[in-house]
C-alpha cells in the first residue's frame, strides 16, 4: 500500500518533470500574498498576484492605462450615475457563467467588515441590476475618479461563494478557515492549482479564457516561491533555479546585469519615500528643545531639507537607482510637474536658517525608521542622520521591524517625532496625497496619514474642489496650487521615488508596470 | 578530581593572610610561573598563539579612540561619498582607509575596533553576569540542599533544554518592551548583555554545585562551621576558591558564545543600534554586499570575529585541558 | 518511578504556564498587528474596530485567561497573516523542521563521531590536530555568514546545489518529505551541514574527551592485559562506554538545534516553523508566535521528561543516588 502511494507519488514527479519543458515560469518574490481571497487585503503584491487569477471590470495595461475587461464599455448617464456593459460569455475557472448578479454579489461582499477594499467603493449607494449584462452604480456625490482603482476590485463569482460558504472575507478573530484562502475561482487568464503559504503557490493557464485569442504570453504553468532573504533571492535567479525575481537590491544589479544569462529591469516606482515632521505638538516628544516645537517653525524644515544631500544618497545608497524628488508625488501620478526644483542640498544655508530661528547649536530629535520595508530604509535612515550631524542636528535613530514601527508612527499612537515613510496615491491622483497627507486631519478620514498635522485650511478647500471637479483643466490648475502651498511651507521632506528592479533570465521577456505589479498575461519565454 | 589539587593550593592560600600585598603577588606570579598550568601553556604553541592574537584584539579594542583615525560612532563624521571605498591595495583604495570603507562611509579599520569594543564588552559583561548569577545559585543549591536546592535547580533543568538564543530573544523583547523607547538605545547593550546572561548561567550553577556537594563534606568546611563561621563566609572564603577552575573555563567558551550569540541576535534585528555597530552588526550589513562585489564589508569584521572566537575557544580548550589532572 | 513522572508532569505545567506567560508578555511589544493587516487606505475606523474584533483592547489578564482558555481546548488561532489555523499550520511546517533537525543530527553524528574517535585515539598526529582546529574554525563564524558563504560557494559559483527551499517533496498523507527525491536530498545538504556544524564539532570533542578518560581506566588496562586487540579494546569497551553521555548530549542539543533552525531556515528559505515563527515576529503575528513558543516548549519538557526516565531506567546508580539524596 505504502509502496504504491510511493510509486504513484513518483509518477506524479516524472509528469511534473516532463511538463516543466513546456513554458513554465518559476519566480521569486520576496513575501507571499496573504491570502487568495482579494478582498482580505489592500496590499500592491497580493492583489497583483490575484490580478493573474480573478479580474475585474477593468483592467490595466502594461503601461497602466485602462481598458475594458469583465465590463466591455462603461458610460455616465448622470453625473452619479454610471451604466457597466458586461461581457457575455465570460466563465469562471469552475464553469459558472459571469452575470450581473455577480457584480451585485461583489459588490455586497467587499463592503462587509471584514473587508479590507471597502475603499474601492465609498462613494457607491448602490447597484442596480437592469439586466443579465447591464448594470449601474449611484453614487453618492459625483466622483470623476470612481472607477481609478477598480482595476484591482476584482469580480467572484456568487454561486461559488454561496456554495463554499465564502460570502464575507475571512476573518481576523474566527476559530475557522475561510474557503476562499486557499482557493481561488476567478475569470481570469491563469486558474490555481495548489497553494501552500509561504512555500509555494502553482497556477496553470486557463484554456477557456475569454481573450486567449489576443493572449501575448505563452506560459502553461506558473511556480511562485516567496524567498525573504535578499541574497537567497538573488542566488536563486543567478543559478537559474527561479526565471525571475523580485526586488534585486540595488547593490546587487550590477552584478545580475553583469551576468550573461540574467538582466535587471528598471522602472521609477510610483512609491516616494519621505520624512515627515510632528508639527502639531507644542512639545515634541523626543526631543531636546523643552518648552517649544522647533518644527512649527517653517525655517526650522527647510533647514533640515536643505542638509540632506540626496544625490549622495541616490549615489551610494541607491547606487542611481533613485529619483530625487521635489514633491510628494512622483512622475506618472497625475498632477506632477517636472519643472519644479527641490530647495539645493546647502549646509551653510541650513545652518544660516537654523540660527536664525533660534538654533545656531542646532538641537536633538528622535527619528523612527523601518527596517524592513523600503529600498535600503535603513540606510538612508542612517545616512540622513550623519547629514544632519553636520548642521548640529543630532538624530537618535530608532531603526525597527514594520510591524513595531508602523504600530508606533501611525494613528492613533503618533508617537514619534521624525519618520520616514513611503507612500503611493493607489488612484494614481494627487487627490489622494493632497487629501491624506496634506489636509487638516479629522474623524472623517481627511488627513489620516498626515501624521505630521500639517494643515492649511486653503490647501483643504482646494482638496475638497479638486474631488468633485470634473472640467479637467480647471482641476489641474487647482492640483498646480495647491502643490505650490504645501512644498513652499516644505509639509515634509520628500526624498526620492525609488526604482522597481526586476530580475530576468535572459530567455524570459516581461513588462514591467510602474505600480510593480507582475502580470504574468505578458511574460514569454523563449 | 582536580578539587584535591585546588584544595591543597585553598590550604596555602590559607598563610597568604600574613603577607603584604606586594609579597602576595610576587608570590601568587611565582607560583604561577611555577606551575604545570603555565608549563603545559609555554609548551602548547598554539594556546600561546591564542593567547597573543585574544590579548592584541582585547588592547586594540581598548584603546581604539586612540589608535583609529575616525569615530565611527559619530555620525558627523562620516561621509557617506566615501562609502564602499575598496581596501587600500584594490583599485580605488585610499591610505586614508586602509580597510576600506562600509556603505555609510565608516572607516572599517576603525569600525571594526569600535566594534570589538562593543562585542567584547558584550561578551564579558554577559559571561560575568551569568557568572555571578550562576555561581551564586550554584553555591546556595550546593550548600543549603533541599528544598532550595530542588528549585534552583529545576529550573536550571528546564532552562538548559530551551535554546540560548530562544531564551535571549525573549528576554530582549520583553525588555525592549518594558523599558521607554526614548532610552532604548542608549541602554540597547545593556539588554543584551542582560538577556545573553540570563540565558547561560545555568551551566555555571551545575558546576559549583556538583563541586560544593563534594566540597561541604570534606573536614576544613565542617570545621569552619564548628568554629561558627557564617555560611555565606564559608562559602565564599573555602567553597568558592576550590570551584574556581571549571568555571574559569566555562566562562572562557561562554565568552566565546556569548559573542556569537550577540552576532546572531543581530542578524535577528535585535542587536545593538546600527549606528553604534557591533562585529556581528558589521557583519550582517556586510553580508549584503558579498554578491555586490564589495567584499570587504564583510569579510574584514568575519574574520575579526573568527580570530576572536576561535583564540578564545582555544584558550578554553587548553585551560579545560590544564586544569584536568586526569589528562596529564 | 510513577512518583517521578507525576512529580515531573506537574512541574511541566509550570514550566508551560510560564512560558505562556513570557510568550504573552512578549506580544504587548512586537508591535501592532493592525497596522499590517489593513492596506494604507484603510480607514481610521475599520482599523479601530478591526483592533476591538482581535480583542487588544481588553485588560491584559483577561487576554491572558483567553488566550490559555483557548490553548488548552487545542484552539491556537488564526495566523493574522495568512489567515489561516495556527494549529494546522503548524503541522504543516513541522516536517520540514523535524527533517531538517533530524539529517542535521544524525550528520553531526555520523561525522562527529568517528572523528572524535580517530583524534582520542592518534592525539598526536597532525590529521586529528587539522580536525579540531578546523571545527573550531567552523563554530567560530555566525551561522548566517556560514549559510551564505555556502549558498554563494555551491549555488551561484559552482552550481551544484539548490540555493532554496525543500526541492520536490512527496505528500504520504501524515507526513511530506523531502527524503524521497534526488532533489529533495540536494536541497537538504547545505541547510543539514549549517545546522548541524555545531553539534559535530561539539559530539566530536565529547566523544575525544570522553575516549580519553575511558582509555585511562583501569577496566581498559585489564582488558588491555587481557589481551584483546587494540580493535575490541578501542571500539568493544571503550567507545561502549562513551556513548552513554554522548547519545544524551545529542538529545539534549535538540533543542539547540530546532532554535538554531529559525536562522538556517530562514538563509535557506527552508519552509519549517522557524521561518514561520521569524515571519510571525516581523508581523507581528500573535497567534502563531505564541503557539510556536507554546509548542518548543512543549517539545522541551517531553525531551527532558523522556531524558529524565531513561536515564533512571539505563543507570541503577541514579536511582540510589536519589534515594541517598532524599534521605539527607
Amino acid at each position: 500500500m505504502r509502496f504504491k502511494t510511493l510509486a504513484v507519488a513518483l509518477a506524479v514527479t516524472l509528469v511534473l518533470g516532463v511538463s516543466a519543458q513546456a513554458k513554465e515560469l518559476r519566480f521569486a518574490f520576496q513575501g507571499d500574498a496573504n491570502s487568495m481571497d482579494p478582498y482580505n487585503l489592500n496590499e500592491t503584491f497580493t492583489l497583483g498576484f490575484l490580478g493573474n487569477i480573478y479580474e475585474a471590470l477593468t483592467r490595466r495595461t502594461a503601461d497602466l492605462t485602462i481598458e475594458p475587461a469583465l465590463a466591455t464599455s462603461w458610460e455616465v448617464i448622470e453625473p452619479t450615475r454610471w451604466r457597466f456593459h458586461l461581457r457575455r460569455g465570460v466563465k469562471f475557472h469552475d464553469g459558472r457563467d459571469f452575470t450581473a448578479d455577480d457584480v451585485l454579489f461583489s459588490f455586497e461582499r467587499v463592503k462587509s467588515e471584514t473587508s479590507d477594499l471597502k475603499t474601492r467603493v465609498k462613494t457607491v449607494k448602490e447597484v442596480i441590476k437592469i439586466d443579465d449584462y447591464t448594470v449601474d452604480f449611484i453614487t453618492t456625490v459625483p466622483d470623476p475618479i470612481l472607477i481609478a482603482e477598480w482595476d484591482t476590485w476584482y469580480i467572484m463569482s456568487k454561486g461559488w461563494a454561496e456554495e463554499n460558504g465564502a460570502v464575507t472575507p475571512q476573518s481576523a478573530t474566527g476559530d475557522d478557515e475561510n474557503f476562499a484562502t486557499r482557493n481561488a475561482n476567478g475569470t481570469g487568464p491563469f486558474r490555481l492549482v495548489s497553494r501552500e503559504a509561504d512555500v509555494r503557490t502553482v497556477a496553470e493557464v486557463n484554456p477557456d479564457w475569454w481573450d486567449n485569442a489576443n493572449k501575448e504570453h505563452n506560459l502553461t504553468k506558473i511556480t511562485f516561491t516567496p524567498i525573504g532573504s535578499d541574497p537567497t533571492r538573488v542566488a536563486a535567479l543567478l543559478s537559474g533555479q527561479v526565471d525571475m525575481a523580485y526586488p534585486v537590491p540595488v547593490q546587487d544589479m550590477k552584478r545580475v546585469d553583469s551576468n550573461a544569462e540574467t538582466s535587471v529591469l528598471v522602472g521609477p516606482e510610483l512609491r516616494t519615500i519621505f520624512i515627515g515632521m510632528d508639527q502639531f505638538r507644542d512639545e515634541l516628544l523626543y526631543s531636546d528643545v523643552k518648552g517649544k516645537n522647533p518644527f512649527k517653525d517653517v525655517r526650522v524644515r527647510k533647514a533640515l531639507y536643505q542638509a540632506i544631500d540626496i544625490e549622495a544618497i541616490k549615489e551610494k545608497v541607491m547606487r542611481g537607482l533613485s529619483t530625487p524628488s521635489a514633491m510628494m508625488i512622483g512622475a506618472g501620478v497625475h498632477g506632477f510637474d517636472p519643472a519644479i526644483e527641490r530647495f539645493p542640498f546647502d549646509p551653510e544655508a541650513s545652518k544660516a536658517l537654523l540660527a536664525e530661528a533660534g538654533y545656531p547649536n542646532g538641537f536633538r530629535v528622535g527619528l523612527d525608521c523601518p527596517n524592513d520595508r523600503y529600498v535600503n530604509d535603513e540606510a538612508i535612515c542612517q545616512a540622513v542622520v550623519s547629514m544632519m550631524a553636520k548642521v548640529g542636528v543630532t538624530l537618535d535613530l530608532n531603526a525597527q521591524t514594520k510591524g513595531l514601527f508602523f504600530g508606533k508612527v501611525l494613528r492613533p499612537s503618533l508617537d514619534y517625532s521624525m519618520y520616514l515613510l513611503g507612500w503611493t496615491p493607489g488612484s494614481f491622483d494627487s487627490h489622494n496625497v493632497i487629501y491624506g497627507l496634506h489636509g487638516c486631519p479629522d474623524d472623517s478620514g481627511k488627513g489620516q496619514f498626515n501624521l505630521g498635522g500639517y494643515c492649511n485650511v486653503e490647501v483643504d478647500a482646494l482638496a475638497d474642489k479638486i474631488l468633485s471637479e470634473t472640467d479637467v483643466k480647471v482641476r489641474d490648475g487647482m492640483i498646480t496650487e495647491a502643490w505650490a502651498k504645501t512644498i513652499a511651507e516644505v509639509s515634509y521632506l520628500p526624498l526620492h521615488q525609488q526604482a522597481l528592479a526586476w530580475g530576468v533570465r535572459s530567455n524570459v521577456s516581461v513588462k514591467q508596470r510602474a505600480d510593480n505589479q507582475f502580470a504574468w498575461r505578458h511574460v514569454v519565454i523563449q | 578530581m582536580w578539587s584535591t589539587r585546588a584544595c591543597e593550593s585553598s590550604a596555602k592560600s590559607g598563610r597568604d593572610s600574613e603577607m603584604t600585598p606586594l609579597e602576595r603577588v610576587r608570590d601568587s606570579a611565582d607560583r604561577l610561573l611555577d606551575s604545570d598550568v603555565y608549563y603545559s601553556f609555554r609548551s602548547s604553541r598554539v594556546t600561546v598563539v591564542a593567547a597573543a592574537i585574544t590579548a592584541v584584539l582585547f588592547l586594540a579594542a581598548l584603546f581604539a579612540p586612540w589608535i583609529t583615525p575616525q569615530n565611527p560612532f559619530d555620525p558627523g563624521s562620516l561621509n557617506l561619498l566615501d562609502a564602499f571605498t575598496p581596501p587600500v591595495w584594490a583599485d580605488g583604495g585610499s591610505w586614508k582607509f586602509i580597510l576600506g570603507t562600509d556603505d555609510q562611509g565608516r572607516d572599517l579599520y576603525s569600525a571594526i575596533l569600535y566594534g570589538s569594543r562593543v562585542s567584547l564588552f558584550v561578551g564579558f559583561a554577559s559571561v560575568t553576569f551569568a557568572m555571578i548569577l550562576g555561581v551564586g545559585l550554584g553555591l546556595l543549591a550546593g550548600y543549603m540542599g533541599g528544598a532550595v536546592d530542588s528549585i534552583i535547580m529545576r529550573v536550571a533543568d528546564v532552562q538548559i533544554s530551551f535554546p540560548a538564543i530562544l531564551i535571549a530573544l525573549l528576554i530582549n523583547g520583553v525588555l525592549r518592551g518594558i523599558l521607554p523607547r526614548e532610552q532604548f538605545n542608549d541602554v540597547a547593550v545593556f539588554v543584551l548583555v542582560l538577556s545573553i546572561g540570563l540565558a547561560s548561567w545555568v551551566q555555571f550553577a551545575r558546576t559549583v554545585r556538583g563541586s560544593t556537594m563534594v566540597e561541604k563534606n570534606k573536614e576544613y568546611v565542617q570545621a569552619a562551621r564548628v568554629i561558627g563561621r557564617h555560611p555565606v563566609s564559608i562559602m565564599v572564603r573555602h567553597v568558592l576558591p576550590n570551584v574556581m577552575g571549571p568555571v574559569l573555563v566555562i566562562g572562557t567558551i561562554g565568552l566565546a558564545v556569548a559573542i556569537l550569540t550577540e552576532a546572531t541576535l543581530s542578524f535577528l534585528g535585535v542587536g545593538v543600534p546600527s549606528t553604534q555597530p557591533s562585529l556581528g552588526t558589521l557583519i550582517n550589513i556586510g553580508q549584503n554586499f558579498l554578491f555586490s562585489g564589495e567584499w570587504w564589508i564583510v569579510i574584514f569584521p568575519g574574520a575579526t570575529l573568527a580570530l576572536l572566537v576561535l583564540a578564545v575557544n582555544l584558550l578554553g580548550d587548553w585551560l579545560r585541558d590544564a586544569l584536568n589532572p586526569k589528562l596529564r | 518511578m510513577i512518583a517521578l513522572i507525576i512529580r515531573r508532569l506537574i512541574q511541566s505545567i509550570v514550566v508551560m504556564l510560564t512560558v505562556a506567560l513570557i510568550a504573552f508578555t512578549l506580544f504587548r511589544f512586537v508591535g501592532d498587528p493592525v497596522a499590517q493587516m489593513v492596506g494604507q487606505d484603510t480607514s481610521l475606523e475599520d482599523r479601530a474596530q478591526l483592533r476591538e474584533r482581535l480583542g487588544l483592547n481588553d485588560p491584559v489578564p483577561l487576554q491572558f485567561a483567553r488566550y490559555v482558555g483557548n490553548t488548552v481546548k487545542g484552539n491556537f488561532g488564526i495566523s493574522y497573516r495568512i489567515g489561516r489555523p495556527v494549529g494546522a499550520l503548524l503541522a504543516e511546517r513541522l516536517p520540514a523542521t523535524l527533517e531538517l533537525s533530524f539529517v542535521a543530527a544524525l550528520f553531526a553524528l555520523l561525522v562527529g563521531i568517528p572523528m572524535g574517535i580517530y583524534t582520542a585515539l592518534h592525539p598526536e598526529r597532525w590529521l586529528s590536530k587539522a580536525f579540531l582546529t578546523i571545527s573550531l574554525i567552523g563554530i567560530s563564524l555566525p551561522t548566517f555568514l556560514i549559510g551564505i558563504l555556502l549558498i554563494l560557494l555551491f549555488g551561484v559559483v559552482l552550481g551544484w546545489l539548490p540555493t532554496f527551499g525543500r526541492g520536490a517533496v512527496v505528500d504520504l498523507g501524515f507526513w511530506t518529505t523531502g527524503l524521497l527525491s534526488v532533489s529533495g536530498w540536494k536541497s537538504i545538504l547545505m541547510p543539514a551541514f549549517t545546522l548541524g556544524m555545531f553539534q559535530l564539532t561539539l559530539i566530536m570533542r565529547l566523544v575525544r574527551s570522553e575516549m580519553l578518560e575511558v582509555l585511562r581506566t583501569d577496566f581498559i588496562k585489564f582488558a588491555r592485559a587481557r589481551g584483546l586487540t587494540p580493535r575490541a579494546v578501542h571500539f568493544g569497551h571503550a567507545l561502549k562506554n562513551t556513548l552513554v553521555p554522548v547519545i544524551t548530549i545529542t538529545g539534549l542539543q535538540l533543542g539547540g538545534i530546532i532554535a538554531f533552525a529559525i536562522i538556517t531556515e530562514t538563509v535557506f528559505q527552508w519552509p519549517g516553523m522557524g521561518l514561520l515563527f521569524l515571519q510571525a515576529i516581523q508581523f507581528a503575528d500573535i497567534p502563531v508566535m505564541s503557539s510556536y513558543l507554546v509548542l518548543i516548549a512543549l517539545f522541551f519538557v517531553i525531551i527532558n521528561l523522556i531524558v529524565d526516565i531513561l536515564y533512571h531506567v539505563v543507570d541503577p546508580r541514579l536511582r540510589i543516588e536519589r534515594q541517598v539524596g532524599a534521605g539527607q
